[in-house]
């Protein structure tokens, strides 16, 4: 019996790690599973697995940059607002009539300039946490960005300007139908979170911000530059938030007021249904797309099946306090020796 | 033991304020290769202040600092680091999320160049920390455990393991057993014999007598941040150096 024992224990011990790391994307795939069962006809089409991946792609964005200052155990409640401001940053330069490659970086540089902001705000001014700095910036940047375009909606971009968050790739040449396109925005999360998987767990600054997110004492003791690499985060976080805006762009064709309200808390909701702890220096860059994906698939399912939003926001409100119980259960089991 | 004519590490005439507080006055310290010096003090003594200004932290008001005979101006922990002077921090420093040896290389990781991007060489940093584990006769189940998962006793020989990884001359420990269990305090203080004998020199902050007698070649006292007294072990018995620290002689 003692023999059996033993043999649960170490293979549970083994198991641990793998569960750790891919356990989400195991909630993931039964998400899938049960959305399939329901919805056996409409869900897993080309058109709506094409539709999750275009309803994701500006929010994966703001959840990766998220999730890096998340890792540091900072917090950037300003990302939703840094994305509406590059974007009216965007169509203000786009309606000046400037050419399409201009257009395009604009939001970019602003979305990084503002993350910079951040930073230098959280590090510089020494705020006692980056949660007061970023809730001032929310409510600057959305207000600077109403400011700057008078607080109504401009539309009508170039389909250049509209490539990253609009265009298709044609799949016609593997012999599949013209409905059955690739896009755009689809490529575009997987070659980013691809670089920035490879960012943080393979370069030194990726590892440092796991290392201040560990110990911020450990880290400064090595003589790492813990500001400076503060900095780079948040700056990262709003370039992403940039990249948001730009897919956003393309999406709506428009930008307005209203974008990205309170997109930081979904951003926030899928890192933590991601794995990431609060407490900084624990989650990965899978965990952060599959809860993306959860909240996405999961917003898609619940209007296929007509059920109303209301029903929505209990949902996914339920979802987070039940993944991150089932993280504090995984946890105590590895934990016990 | 070695002895070399010049001490390896040398503060002179050390004195440090903080806006009117005079932590350090005139604080005199030496070390020799393969050397163990115990600083005794009270809380306030001026202990750890000293251990900052020779780990680089803090600049000293006055005073100088001689390494291997030749004078050196620590601007920050990166200078006194590529001396070869480490510091084992009283709280560890070290990253509890990240495995042994990722803390033990981190800021100073090998990394291997994929065309021009640089990358961290992992099979490298495993291979180094294995065989500096070795060295040290330190036993953990694998260099890629978390940090976290390791006992007070393990978390201490990484932290000591770090501080040595890179060929330091000096080591300065401040409480290397305070947070130890009673076993594993006897397994620190082997690790602090056996880098006596790969020739480096030991600083050893503590409280605990029995620290002290057990490595320490030589303690000095410091009383409200002067020298206050300093003798060879042979020549001096825990209730005089209990004594110095309360300021008696």
């Amino acid at each position: 019996m003692e023999d059996k024992d033993k043999k649960i224990v170490s293979l549970h011990l083994k198991l641990m790690p793998y569960l750790e790391k891919y356990g989400i994307l195991l909630l993931l795939v039964i998400m899938i599973l049960v959305m399939h069962i329901l919805q056996p006809d409409v869900f897993l089409s080309w058109r709506n697995v094409t539709n999750v991946f275009k309803q994701i792609s500006w929010q994966s964005m703001l959840a990766l940059g998220v999730f890096m200052v998340i890792v540091t155990a900072g917090i950037d409640l300003s990302v939703g607002s840094i994305m509406m401001l590059s974007l009216m940053i965007l169509a203000v330069v786009a309606k000046a009539g400037a050419p399409w490659y201009i257009v395009v970086i604009t939001p970019l540089i602003a979305g990084f300039l503002c993350g910079l902001f951040n930073g230098l705000g959280i590090t510089l001014l020494r705020m006692p946490h980056p949660f007061i700095m970023t809730l001032g910036t929310l409510y600057i940047f959305r207000g600077t960005g109403n400011l700057i375009s008078g607080g109504t909606p401009i539309s009508g971009f170039t389909d250049e300007v509209r490539y990253l968050g609009h265009g298709r790739i044609d799949l016609q040449w593997l012999g599949l139908e013209k409905s059955q396109y690739l896009p755009v925005s689809l490529v575009l999360i997987a070659i980013v979170y691809i670089i920035f998987w490879i960012f943080l767990n393979h370069s030194k600054t990726g590892k440092w911000i796991y290392a201040i997110g560990g110990n911020p004492n450990a880290a400064r003791a090595s003589g790492i530059n813990v500001n400076k690499i503060l900095v780079i985060v948040y700056s990262l976080c709003g370039f992403l938030s940039g990249i948001g805006a730009l897919i956003l762009a393309g999406r709506t064709d428009s930008g307005y007021p209203n974008a990205g309200l309170q997109s930081e808390l979904d951003a926030i909701a899928a890192c933590i249904i991601g794995g990431a702890s609060f407490f900084g220096g624990r989650g990965t860059v899978l965990g952060v797309f599959a809860g993306v994906m959860i909240m996405g698939i999961l917003r898609n399912g619940l209007n296929l099946m007509d059920v109303s939003s209301f029903w929505q926001q209990v949902l996914i409100g339920s979802i987070i306090v039940l993944a991150v119980y089932i993280d504090v259960l995984r946890r105590d089991l590895g934990t016990r020796k | 033991m070695s002895s070399t004519i010049n001490p390896l590490l040398e503060a002179k005439g050390i004195t440090k304020y903080f806006g009117t507080i005079t932590a350090l006055e005139n604080v005199n310290l030496k070390i020799h290769a393969g050397e163990c010096l115990g600083v005794v003090g009270d809380n306030g003594a001026g202990k750890s202040t000293l251990m900052k200004v020779l780990s680089g932290l803090y600049k000293p008001s006055a005073g100088s600092l001689f390494f291997q005979g030749k004078e050196e101006i620590l601007e920050s922990p990166r200078d006194s680091q590529n001396l070869g002077l480490e510091m084992v921090y009283q709280d560890l420093a070290l990253a509890g999320n990240l495995p042994i040896g990722e803390n033990i290389f981190l800021g100073r990781e090998p990394t291997k160049n994929l065309g021009f991007i640089k990358l961290l060489d992992f099979s490298k940093i495993k291979e180094l920390t294995n065989a500096h584990l070795d060295k040290l006769k330190i036993n953990v189940k694998s260099a890629d455990q978390k940090v976290e998962e390791l006992s007070g006793g393990q978390r201490q020989a990484v932290a000591i393991a770090r501080s040595t990884a890179f060929n330091a001359k000096v080591v300065i420990m401040d409480e290397p057993t305070a947070a130890l269990a009673i076993k594993e305090v006897g397994k620190v203080l082997d690790l602090i014999n056996s880098l006596k004998k790969t020739g480096v020199g030991v600083i050893v902050i503590s409280h605990r007598m029995d620290d002290i007698f057990t490595v320490c070649d030589r303690v000095m006292a410091l009383f409200q941040g002067t020298n206050f007294a300093e003798a060879n072990l042979s020549n001096t018995s825990r209730d005089e150096v209990i004594g110095w620290i309360m300021g008696k002689k």
